[in-house]
């Protein structure tokens, strides 16, 4: 019976085990180092704010694996010999596969600052790092204040958290705006606005030059680079991005750049070896406009989904759709469908129309040809719209005055909320007149 | 337990969560008023009881009107549930379990020693707690208070200062807003107020909650209580008529226009308690398959015992009754046999309905619905055919009645079903006991327009949504496979939508077209690879 090895129990070595089990009989075995069973990455902050318990990430009962004969083995894989086609764990014992996916996801960046890995300065990633923060900031008599650097998705998941425990945070953000590499300025003014109301030191357009230790090498404070203004603090998280984790297979024949080079099929240069997920990355350049290597929980999945009819000898393609996302800034709600660029990378034929509302925490960018008048995109903030419909419409390349003038059919919020649609054309129609 | 690692050796609470002075303040004013009932309960007796009472209801108010604002005005709208896996009560912790046995024993008082609450037994003056309730039910309905009446009066306030409570909690949310403003308007109107005026305008009417439906109101067709309507005119025989209809033919028709929410979460009285004072408790219910299985099948064992209780009882009404040592035989225009055959042909009816339409809907849940059926009907034969006296397999009507009442109606209801909201979630009776919900849930798995859809790829399988899903559904399973959510037992309160981090989930009423896809529809990926993924 054929061996299928997976390293790594996140949602895109689970996927992959869980399919390839429904489409055969072959020996399944997972491997991780983190856990024992799968859990889901996107609620660790949950748990820290206390609104979740460690076992209720767990998507399936722990009966799960046993009743689906996957295996599960908690161990640390230090080398791959794929002449020999074994892995080589940390603990010196080896296993044999026949067919091997590498599904090893993140780590946290580090750009190399001084103090980088003193106790106390962490990352948000895997569930060691959700122990650790528990053992440097279990309350706010402990952590004085927390200082987070970087400015993206999980830096804010991480100050929602502190936050939630009434520790004190600073936020070093190097942008001149919170994520605005990534989302169009309206919006990220919007979400600068909405963590400063919830009293997060939000420090824009600033750098980490180092962290301090005391003397049990703890962390003590850090030091700003453009002020040189020293702030005092017990925790420092680390949240400028993560970068594929694959440092064991460096040495070994499997082609690497950032991440594990793999083609449409998700194949890396040796036969038999295969790499998804986080830690995958798209030969050439990413598909579509996508980036070649996409650390998002649903791609992880439709990795998983892909490769598992390759396995099963179904060769196919990796395809995902229309881009697509969504996130929460503390308690405002995002979904991006399609492309909107913020100032960095647009191209120079998207435009945009920009409505928000008075209350500051409700907004919509919608991307357009300038020429064409082809929709391209949507980012929406506080309004919850149907993934389904913004498909659709991307597929039938609508222009923007349809998507507009129809966006309730879109519209997904809760029964009885108020719609805000008839503004929003309002405030569209007055746009072009003084376009 | 809670997870909480906790290195500090501090002595006071290490809580992360402290609640602040105004909170604390809050507490004590209502712990206050609580010690006011306490004390009436250990036969302290007030001198001006009228004044004490309204104290210690404005007290409690008062406390918990402060302390939610404290809790949830001070911070930005969305979603608050910091801490409810750390706070001992919250997490079937020591105060969770104290709770929990203070309620149970409440319970057990209530039902069973009304006589320690100071209930005045024949004819002589209430004492303790229930004689402090006296002037409010003199001003209400002119007679004395029972002990039902304090229990109402308690429950009425829990609901109402608890509903303030979630309204602050869910103040962004109006689809929240307004189903505990209904919830709060017929427990005060129809379960509390109304019953007491028409006992004022016609003190032979029997206590009548008109939103409540059978089976879950079990004694609406008792023998007392037929007998009261009987002897109330044409105003008792309207109310009988109205029960009826209401089971059979408001309810289907609502259910089917909105599924079962309409009651269960936006009427239902034992839902409302559950929704608001029992609020925090939500995360307590269990989602594992073995807890799904019992639920099933409890449920449903309870509500075939139900009907056949229900027609055991009718039936024996319709025959006749024992009266001073004399059997006297029932005279009305419905003979027990046209009763029974009615009942018969009625249950037929709806079963071979079933079967023919909607077999394949309920795939392996049909078996088990047959085995109910089959028990019913031949209980229905067994009470046809034992005898002149009232037995059915050799067991009184009476004695089947009076088991249902206590077993039921008491313990499950009551006892367990509040009692152990700290331990078992706060709808553990409506999940695993409520006949009303059966039945509501069968309606609405087979022809509601109601369904919980999902949002395409979105979900991350986070798990908020199953964590407060009262009635232990395991939304995320639904959701992370792009999957409707039709599950009977779905009480449409809709907070999974509310937690959901990334908007995947939406409660709506739509056309039956299409409304159960148990495939993987995720959205994002190739259309080629779902069709395959679905013929597998």
């Amino acid at each position: 019976m054929e061996h299928v090895v997976i390293i790594g129990n996140g949602i895109s070595g689970v996927t992959a085990a869980r399919h390839i089990r429904k489409n055969s009989d072959k020996k399944i075995t997972i491997i991780s180092a983190e856990t024992n069973h799968f859990f889901s990455r996107t609620a660790l902050m949950y748990i820290y704010m206390g609104h979740m318990k460690y076992e209720h990430t767990k998507p399936y009962e722990d009966y799960f694996w046993k009743k689906n004969r996957i295996e599960l083995k908690n161990a640390y894989v230090k080398t791959i010999d794929t002449n020999a086609k074994t892995l080589h764990f940390a603990e010196g014992d080896t296993l044999n596969y026949d067919k091997l996916v590498i599904a090893t996801g993140s780590k946290p960046n580090k750009f190399g600052w001084p103090g980088q890995d003193l106790e106390g300065a962490q990352g948000l990633y895997s569930k060691q790092d959700l122990d650790s923060l528990e053992r440097n900031a279990p309350n706010n008599k402990v952590c004085k204040r927390a200082v987070i650097v970087g400015g993206g998705l999980i830096g804010i998941e991480l100050a929602e958290m502190l936050n939630s425990r009434n520790i004190p945070v600073t936020f070093l953000v190097r942008e001149d705006s919170f994520w605005n590499g990534v989302l169009p300025e309206g919006e990220s003014a919007m979400i600068n606005r909405h963590i400063k109301n919830h009293h997060i030191d939000l420090r824009l357009g600033f750098n980490l030059k180092e962290i301090k230790a005391d003397d049990n090498g703890k962390v003590k404070s850090i030091v700003i680079t453009e002020t040189e203004e020293e702030i005092e603090c017990n925790v420092v998280g680390l949240t400028a991005g993560v970068a594929p984790n694959i440092s064991f297979i460096k040495d070994s024949r499997i082609e690497t750049n950032r991440g594990v080079l793999v083609n449409r099929h998700l194949e890396t240069n040796i036969p038999d070896v295969y790499a998804i997920g986080d830690c995958a990355e798209q030969r050439d350049s990413g598909i579509d406009q996508r980036r070649p290597i996409e650390a998002v929980w649903y791609t992880g999945r439709m990795m998983g989904e892909a490769l598992a009819q390759t396995i099963c000898g179904n060769r196919r393609e990796y395809k995902p759709g229309h881009w697509f996302n969504s996130a929460k800034f503390l308690d405002i709600e995002y979904q991006t469908y399609g492309w909107v660029y913020g100032e960095r990378g647009r191209p120079e034929y998207e435009k945009h129309f920009h409505w928000i509302h008075e209350d500051d925490t409700k907004c919509i960018t919608v991307a357009y040809h300038k020429d064409t008048k082809e929709f391209l995109g949507i980012n929406t903030f506080g309004i919850r719209m149907r993934h389904e419909t913004f498909d659709r419409w991307l597929t039938e390349k609508r222009d923007v005055d349809y998507v507009i003038t129809n966006l309730l059919e879109a519209n997904f919020d809760p029964e009885f909320y108020k719609h805000f649609e008839k503004d929003i054309l309002a405030a569209y129609k007055k746009n072009l007149q003084t376009a | 337990m809670s997870n909480k690692i906790n290195h500090s050796m501090s002595l006071a609470k290490p809580d992360a969560q402290d609640i602040s002075t105004k909170q604390k303040i809050a507490l004590a004013t209502g712990l206050v008023g609580l010690l006011i009932l306490v004390l009436a309960f250990f036969n302290i007796d007030f001198p001006n009881r009228a004044v004490f009472l309204a104290l210690s209801l404005g007290l409690i108010t008062v406390g918990t009107v402060v302390y939610s604002r404290d809790a949830y005005l001070t911070k930005l709208e969305g979603i608050k549930n910091d801490g409810v896996w750390f706070k001992s009560i919250s997490s079937r912790g020591v105060i969770g379990w104290a709770l929990g046995v203070v309620l149970t024993a409440f319970y057990i008082v209530l039902y069973f020693y009304p006589q320690f609450l100071g209930l005045g037994a024949n004819g002589s003056a209430n004492t303790g707690l229930i004689a402090l309730f006296d002037p409010l039910s003199n001003l209400l309905s002119g007679r004395n208070a029972s002990q039902w009446f304090v229990y109402g009066t308690l429950y009425t306030i829990a609901i109402a200062v608890f509903g303030y409570k979630f309204i602050l909690k869910y103040r962004h949310n109006k689809y929240q807003q307004l189903r505990t403003v209904s919830v709060i308007f017929f427990q005060l109107g129809f379960a509390y107020l109304i019953p007491e005026f028409m006992y004022v305008m016609n003190s032979d009417l029997p206590y009548y909650d008109l939103k409540s439906v059978w089976p879950l109101n079990y004694y609406l067709f008792q023998d007392y209580h037929l007998n009261q309507f009987l002897g109330a005119g044409n105003i008792g025989i309207a109310l009988i008529i109205f029960g009826i209809v209401s089971t059979l033919v408001i309810t289907p028709i609502l259910t089917y226009k909105y599924g079962k929410r309409w009651y269960c979460s936006w009427v239902c009285g034992c839902g409302g308690l559950a929704e608001t004072a029992g609020d925090s408790f939500r995360q307590l219910s269990s989602k594992k398959m073995s807890a799904w299985k019992l639920e099933r099948w409890l449920i449903h064992t309870v509500l075939v015992f139900s009907v056949i209780m229900t027609v055991a009882v009718v039936s024996s009404f319709l025959k006749g009754s024992w009266q001073d040592g004399v059997f006297v035989e029932g005279n009305y225009w419905l003979s027990n046999e046209g009763f029974l055959i009615a009942i018969g042909v009625l249950l037929t009816i709806v079963f071979v309905g079933v079967m023919v339409f909607k077999r394949n809907e309920l795939g392996k849940d049909a078996r088990y619905g047959a085995i109910g059926y089959a028990i019913v009907i031949l209980s229905l034969f067994a009470i046809y055919f034992t005898g002149t006296n009232e037995e059915i397999f050799f067991i009184k009507s009476s004695t089947l009645k009076t088991a249902y009442g206590f077993y039921i109606g008491s313990i499950f209801s009551g006892v367990i079903g509040t009692g152990f909201y700290p331990i078992l979630g706060n709808r553990s009776w409506c999940r695993f006991g409520c006949p009303m919900a059966a039945i509501l849930g069968f309606q609405q798995r087979l022809f509601s327009r109601f369904r919980i859809t999902t949002n395409g790829g979105q979900c991350i399988s986070c798990g908020n949504c199953s964590n407060s899903c009262e009635m232990g559904i395991d939304v995320r399973a639904y959701a992370q496979k792009g999957e409707n959510i039709v599950r009977s037992s779905c009480v449409g309160c809709g907070v999974c939508s509310a937690v959901c981090p990334r908007g995947v989930l939406k409660l709506e009423n739509d056309s039956m077209d299409g409304r159960i896809n148990p495939t993987e529809v995720l959205l994002g990926n190739d259309v080629d690879l779902m069709d395959l993924l679905n013929k597998n």
